[in-house]
């Protein structure tokens, strides 16, 4: 049975074997504006990329798009080749996790099982957890740094406690993508650069990653690539200190920037324009 | 039916770092089959009891015995008669005191409890609304007018099947109201529940005070209060029938509820076609509650209440809340019903007033409890 979960757990051996996700012309609209339009993406397992960008910049509409709650307007996403409209929800769900920022729940379950709602898509009618199921949940709890608040009640949890749970949950979906909806935000220090060690870790096992981030010293820090959006425009996409120049900066987030060296490589500070 | 979930594996160090902040106290681990068993044996028990409360002095020992004759006559009757069926031990009035007139009331009261129970654990989850019953799309105040239609305005039509039709009436206007312009949402369903049943509900106080007159007025009082008094055999064949057939359909949805833990993203990440499956298991969900408000009116505070007592003994996964809840929702109102017809012998209270009386101080009760907690 050990080699059997073995199997499952290792990040290359999925249903779907997939190295890449590519979006095309997205765009979503509402009746009163455009929340995306045209965004183009290309994204790698194995890399992190970050959605970048101000408030109502269009980055959660962007990951709720690829992970499927929202239709798009326009554009296509694919995986490798696969039409994603072509894949059943299930599938999606099984190549696809999101996490999303606050999430909440009146209903009282455990950490554990909360993790163990990242198998649904995995099970199929009644469906129920194996001995496997339960293996896996312990070790992406473990993973994501949440072994020891499996047997808490989740609404009990502090914001990173709550953040490093559903990145367990997410992981036990055993997605080739996992999109991360600002997972820093409402976490102290310590936390923020916790979480962003598990997601390089994540990444480093096979799985691509897509973090939609506020920090630009964050991006720079873990990102391989850096999608900047704008009122629902892609402006730039590249490596974060190609991508992040000060007009840049300047242009979409109304600050001045520069870039600092320190001790741990160059640093962005901010001031006020002019 | 579903197997245990979680096996107890509690890794050793779960607990030991921060006691005072660990919800130790639920035990929500261990086998689902045991819960199962225990209420199903004490369903059955109940159901033995409760046929024999009640005047004409009958024994369990007699129900037994004649529940045997019965099923060993019948199976005679369609060639199956391995044994005698030998000889009721109940004389033809007192058998007919049990079959004709306890034992119809005692299972439709059983399968509307459970019924109701499970309608309303599916409708808090997918609304995510903890204070959803089973009424929530206007369901009882449709059935009601059709009722009132049948016994103040004189359609001759079956009082259950008028009932029913006014239940999908009002559901219809519900999801059509729901859905103008948008989304079928939680809170624009709910809301259009409000306004369809407030509708439906000032419609039926005009019919009682323009027409009603003596027994009618009772009757229909009776049966908005919520009553299985005047079940029959084919009480049993709507309610039970309904009850098997979308109760399976539910107990199968157990862990697409449980995908609507974290709210619609989440549900629809995790695989859910979210509107779809809202529209389908509301719809379904509701067509049961019809069928349960056209056997006996609308018994309140089951659907409401059973659901949250079971999650707080056994936790808030659906393949163990769903069934248990349902058991429990049946064993309660069978109960209920018998002390309705028993307490102020020989005449009788609606149950609905009984459940409610129970009900009302047990909700206010998790009310408490919840807001201690938080």
């Amino acid at each position: 049975m050990s080699g059997a979960v073995q199997t499952v757990v290792s990040s290359a051996v999925t249903d779907l074997d997939v190295t890449e996700l590519t979006g095309a012309d997205l765009t979503y609209r509402v009746a009163s504006a455009t929340l995306l339009d045209g965004v183009d993406l290309h994204l790698r397992t194995g890399e992190v990329t970050g959605v970048l960008g101000p408030n109502g910049s269009g980055k959660s509409t962007l990951l709720r798009l690829i992970v499927g709650a929202l239709p798009p307007s326009a554009g296509v996403l694919r995986l490798d080749r696969a039409d994603l409209r072509q894949l059943s929800r299930r599938r999606r769900a099984r190549a696809l996790a999101l996490v999303e920022q606050d999430a909440h729940t009146d209903i009282p379950l455990t950490a554990r099982e909360v993790v163990l709602l990242g198998r649904i898509p995995h099970q199929g009618l009644f469906g129920t957890d194996s001995a496997s199921d339960l293996q896996l949940a312990e070790q992406c709890l473990h993973r994501a740094g949440a072994a020891e608040l499996a047997d808490r009640d989740f609404a009990t949890l502090s914001g990173g406690e709550r953040q490093r749970v559903q990145l367990a949950r997410a992981l036990a979906q055993q997605p080739r993508l996992l999109l991360l909806d600002e997972p820093t935000n409402h976490l102290d220090v310590a936390a923020q650069l916790a979480l962003l060690d598990v997601v390089q870790q994540v990444a480093a096992t096979g799985t691509g990653v897509l973090a939609a981030l506020h920090d630009l010293n964050h991006a720079a820090a873990v990102c391989d690539q850096v999608i900047v959006l704008d009122h629902g425009q892609v402006v730039a996409t590249g490596h974060p200190h190609e991508v992040l120049t000060p007009e840049l900066i300047a242009d979409v987030y109304r600050v001045q920037a520069e870039w600092v060296p320190t001790r741990h490589g160059p640093t962005l500070v901010f001031a006020p324009l002019g | 039916m579903t197997r245990s979930t979680i096996t107890g594996t509690a890794p050793p160090e779960a607990g030991a770092t921060d006691p005072g902040r660990t919800t130790a106290a639920v035990p929500r681990t261990g086998r689902l089959t045991p819960w199962l068993v225990l209420a199903l044996v004490v369903l059955a028990g109940s159901a033995v009891l409760a046929l024999t409360i009640g005047p004409a002095n009958i024994t369990a020992a007699e129900v037994l015995g004649s529940t045997r004759y019965h099923v060993l006559t019948w199976l005679a009757e369609h060639g199956l008669g391995f044994l005698d069926p030998g000889e009721n031990p109940l004389s033809r009035i007192r058998d007919a005191i049990v079959w004709e007139g306890r034992a119809p009331r005692l299972f439709t009261a059983a399968a509307v409890g459970a019924g109701l129970a499970l309608s309303g654990a599916v409708m808090q989850a997918i609304t995510r609304n903890p204070l959803a019953d089973p009424y929530l799309l206007g369901v009882s105040s449709g059935a009601a007018l059709g009722a009132v239609a049948v016994l103040l305005l004189g359609f001759t039509l079956a009082l259950p099947l008028a009932a029913f039709i006014g239940a999908l009436a009002a559901l219809g206007a519900t999801l059509a109201l729901a859905g103008i312009g948008g989304r079928l949402t939680p809170s624009r369903t709910i809301l259009a529940g409000i306004a369809v049943a407030q509708g439906a509900s000032a419609l039926v106080s005009f019919a009682i005070v323009a027409s009603a007159q003596g027994d009618s007025y009772r009757e229909i009082i009776n049966w908005l209060l919520g009553s299985v008094a005047g079940a029959s055999w084919s009480s049993v064949a709507i309610a039970v029938g309904a009850l098997v057939l979308i109760g399976t359909v539910l107990l199968a949805s157990a862990r697409t509820l449980d995908a609507f833990t974290f709210g619609d993203t989440a549900a629809a990440s995790l695989g859910v076609h979210v509107t779809r499956t809202r529209w389908l298991l509301l719809t379904i969900t509701a067509l049961l509650v019809g069928a349960m408000v056209a056997v006996s009116g609308s018994i309140g505070f089951i659907g409401l209440v059973v659901p949250h007592v079971v999650r707080l003994l056994l936790g808030a996964r659906h393949a163990r809340l769903l069934p248990v809840a349902a058991l429990v929702g049946a064993v309660f109102l069978l109960w209920a019903d018998t002390g309705a017809r028993t307490f102020f012998a020989p005449s009788e209270v609606p149950v609905g007033i009984l459940t409610a009386a129970i009900g009302a101080p047990v909700f206010a009760w998790l009310l408490l409890r919840t807001r201690g907690q938080s």
